[in-house]
Order: structure tokens, then C-alpha cells, then sequence
């Protein structure tokens, strides 16, 4: 096991992510947040937050979005998934969304993604943040807007961010 | 995480966690039907058959559009106007409609015990959508989560299972669920429609509906199944109505709200008066519409049971 980020460099991280959405987006007039079910919420809460600091008095819509029902290897995959909870409680229909994921691997999480946001509306752009972004394993095209830290892994490896509220700690690491 | 079964022939073979599973899922089915698309993509390469060998208005469609909400082909089949006034055997019919490559069989059949028996003969994934006077596990699914939504859980709640118990599968399948999941259940009815021997079930037994009414939180009231009474089993409905029919001047008189379910379709005045069945304490419409989030979940989590069977 090979720890890729402490707690510091994490914290470093969502903060620098937040002021690129920032600066893209400035008042947050007409963006959304979605973060994904079920660990990419961790960071979606926290760039939440982050910007409602840095933004006192916006009103950044901010859901979270499950892609279970959607995944395209419904038929093929050994394990079934459990559906965690859908909150959209507004319209997308031209939002500018900024979607939010932990780790972006080979994409097929992202696409159906995107499949489930437009069942909410048509947005005008669809946006991605991911905090690690492992390079070179994609098997569809599709790329991060914001990247916090990217990485050479092979398939074999896994890379799992760990939350301080879900699992003590706060840490990226890499397991062989 | 999956369900224990390939089938759903009965609440009987389910675990708690089963039913958990399917109601937890269906929270999430329910929310898909409130959006403005109330379509997902899951079983888009899976084909349904509902078979139904009786009549039915609410599961039958409850069924359909579960099915097209979750983007599965349906097909569906009647027995009225089919080859089985030809002759043809309950296992014939199956086998053909699956040589067109059918992934999964919903059945209703007045036979009890009919889906298990196909289930023997069969690789399909089967949903009993209710069989003879054994069970109609869905009803007593979306009975639970209907429940649990108005009155936060199951456990330790009250629930009194009023009038035709000796032929209603609604009734038997909900009295499997209840207690598996640590409910306490009161049968209440004529003692010529309470089977003997209920009480193993685990079940209190009451002839006083207003007894019974005063002790529950939840009051559900079954239908008088008048087509599947071979003998006489009481006098008149007019009687039958006088001594067990719920009406408002009662539920008035208990000093307590309790909540009044019906799995339909109602005769009115019978079992259950208007000035009940429309009132804000029934909430036999939400049962209705939760019916589709919940048999969404079944199908969902018996789709994905079918192809871990392959792999």
C-alpha cells in the first residue's frame, strides 16, 4: 500500500479545486454541484462547503446523484448494486453542472452519469471534477475539466480515497 | 448484496433482509417516479411475460408499468381468448412463450401453488402476482412499504387484518411479512372466514372488529372474496356488513387515528364504507401508487439474481 496524498495535501487540493471552479463560474449564478453516489459525496460536501465560504450568501444548488439503475453492466457484472440515494431537488435544464466523483478510471461511471442527468433536464454544459485522475485506463472518451492529482496505475491497482467521516481518516492510497 | 431467492413465489421464502433489500430499493424506485422522466434504462435487454390466468385490474397494470419504467419488453397474456380454452397445459403455454427467448414469467393463477409448480419446470425468473387463496407476496410488499412510509417502520407496530382471512392470499402473504419483520398482527373476521389454527402463524385471533380496531395502528381490510366462498359462510352481505363492515361512526368512536388500508378492489358498503375509503385516514391510493416502486424493485433484484445464476 502507497499513500499518494496526506490529509494536508488533501485539504491543499479541494481548496485549489475550489478556486478553478471559482474561477470558471465566478458568482455560481446558473451551476449546479452533482456529486455520485456513493463516494463521491465525500468531496462534493466539502467543495460545497469550500465555496459557500468563499461565496457567504450564494446559493449554490448543490445534489447528489445515483448512477445504479443506469449502469451498463447490469447483465454482465458478477454483484448487484445496491441503489443509494438520488437528492436533485431542482431542474437541470440549462444549468451549467459541475459533476463530482472521487476517482475517474475507465469512464463508464461518468457516462451513465450523464445518461441519469439528462432524466433532470437538458443542461447547457455538463462540467467534470475528479479528485485523482487515472490516466491511460480510459475505455471511452471522456475527460476531467478539473483534475486534482493524476496518476499512472495498472489495472491490477486499486486507488481508494478514504474520508475522515466515513473512514477515520483523510487519505488517498494506492493498493497493489 | 442480493436476494436469498430466484424467484418470488411466496413472502414465505424471503429472509428479513430480503424484504429489507426490496423496500430500501424501492425508496429508490419511488423516487424515480416522482421525476420528470420516470424511466430508467436498467432492463433494457430483458423481456417480461405477464401471464395472467385470472382477472385483475390494479397488479396487472401495477405490473406493466413497472416493467416499462425500468425499459423491459412486456408481453402480455390472457388466458380468456388464448390457447388455453384450446387445451393447452399451464407448462405448454410457458415453454413456448420462453422458446421466444422471455427472460422472466409474471403469474397470476387461481390455482394455488401454480408458480411453484412451474418453478420445478422452469429456468425463467417467476414473480407470483397471486396464487389461488395461498399468497400475493407483491401486495403484501407494497402493503409494508406503505406502512412504513406513513408510520416510520414495521417493527412493533399493529396491524389487524380484517374480514375474508380464509381466502385471501393478501392476508397470508402479509401475515408471513408482518411477523418476519417483528410486527404484531391481529386476525379479525367471522369465525366461519378464519382458518383454524392461524394462531401458529404467530397471529392474534378477534372476533370484535371493534376490539380490534381500537388495539391497531393500521387496520387492513380485505375483500370478501365471494367468487372463491363454495358454501354459504354467512348469511348476507347486508349482515356481513352490520357486525365487521369498518364505517366512519365507528372509527370516530375509538378516540385514535388509525390508519385504514384495502388491497382492491372495494365493494363498498360491505367491507368498507365511502365515508372510510375516502377519507384522509385511508391511504389505499398511496398503496396503489407504491405498488409500481415496489414491484420495480422485485423485478430489479430478481434480474440481477438470474444472471449471477450464469456467471
Amino acid at each position: 500500500m502507497k499513500s499518494l496524498f496526506n490529509q494536508q495535501q488533501l485539504q491543499i487540493t479541494i481548496e485549489r479545486l475550489a478556486h478553478q471552479l471559482l474561477e470558471n463560474h465566478l458568482d455560481f449564478s446558473d451551476t449546479v454541484l452533482i456529486g455520485l453516489q456513493p463516494r463521491g459525496i465525500y468531496l462534493s460536501d466539502r467543495i460545497h462547503r469550500k465555496l459557500n465560504a468563499l461565496l457567504p450568501g450564494a446559493h449554490i444548488p448543490y445534489g447528489k446523484l445515483d448512477i445504479t439503475f443506469y449502469r451498463d453492466d447490469f447483465n454482465t457484472s458478477s454483484e448487484l448494486h445496491v441503489a443509494q440515494e438520488t437528492d436533485i431537488s431542482f431542474s437541470l435544464e440549462n444549468k451549467k453542472v459541475v459533476l463530482i466523483d472521487d476517482v475517474l478510471y475507465t469512464g463508464r461511471t461518468i457516462r451513465s452519469g450523464l445518461d441519469a442527468l439528462l432524466d433532470f433536464g437538458r443542461p447547457e454544459s455538463v462540467e467534470l471534477l475528479v479528485l485523482i485522475d487515472r490516466r491511460f485506463s480510459r475505455e471511452l472518451p471522456i475527460q476531467p475539466d478539473y483534475v486534482g492529482m493524476t496518476v499512472d496505475s495498472v489495472a491490477t491497482q486499486k486507488v481508494r480515497v478514504l474520508w475522515k467521516e466515513k473512514d477515520e481518516k483523510d487519505e488517498v492510497v494506492m493498493l497493489d | 448484496m442480493s436476494l436469498s431467492v430466484k424467484h418470488l413465489l411466496g413472502i414465505k421464502d424471503l429472509t428479513p433482509g430480503d424484504i429489507d433489500l426490496i423496500l430500501r430499493t424501492a425508496d429508490q424506485f419511488k423516487d424515480v417516479l416522482q421525476r420528470p422522466i420516470k424511466k430508467v434504462p436498467t432492463l433494457r435487454d430483458t423481456t417480461i411475460v405477464n401471464l395472467f390466468y385470472e382477472n385483475s385490474t390494479r397488479t396487472r397494470i401495477s405490473f406493466e408499468l413497472a416493467e416499462k419504467r425500468l425499459s423491459a419488453d412486456t408481453i402480455n397474456f390472457a388466458a380468456s381468448g388464448s390457447s388455453v380454452s384450446k387445451g393447452e397445459t399451464l407448462i405448454d403455454t410457458v415453454h413456448n412463450i420462453l422458446s421466444m427467448k422471455v427472460d422472466m414469467v409474471v403469474m397470476r393463477h387461481s390455482a394455488s401453488g401454480a408458480p411453484h409448480f412451474l418453478s420445478r419446470h422452469i429456468n425463467a425468473s417467476i414473480v407470483n402476482a397471486g396464487d389461488g387463496i395461498n399468497e400475493h407476496p407483491t401486495q403484501a410488499l407494497l402493503d409494508a412499504f406503505s406502512i412504513r412510509e406513513r408510520l416510520g417502520g414495521l417493527e412493533g407496530k399493529k396491524v389487524a387484518l380484517l374480514g375474508d382471512i380464509m381466502h385471501s392470499r393478501v392476508a397470508l402473504s402479509n401475515i408471513y411479512l408482518l411477523t418476519k419483520m417483528g410486527a404484531e398482527v391481529t386476525v379479525c373476521g367471522p369465525p366461519t372466514l378464519i382458518p383454524k389454527h392461524i394462531e401458529k402463524l404467530g397471529v392474534r385471533v378477534s372476533y370484535n372488529v371493534r376490539e380490534t380496531l381500537a388495539w391497531c395502528d393500521v387496520a387492513n381490510v380485505l375483500r370478501i372474496q365471494l367468487e372463491r366462498q363454495n358454501k354459504p359462510l354467512f348469511s348476507t352481505l347486508r349482515e356481513y356488513s352490520l357486525y365487521y363492515g369498518v364505517n366512519k361512526a365507528l372509527l370516530d368512536s375509538l378516540n385514535k387515528e388509525i390508519v385504514i388500508m384495502h388491497p382492491g378492489p372495494i365493494n363498498r358498503g360491505v367491507e368498507l364504507n365511502s365515508d372510510v375509503a375516502d377519507s384522509k385516514q385511508s391511504i389505499i391510493l398511496d398503496q396503489v401508487q407504491n405498488g409500481v416502486a415496489v414491484r420495480m424493485a422485485v423485478l430489479y433484484l430478481l434480474a440481477g439474481k438470474k444472471e449471477e445464476a450464469l456467471s
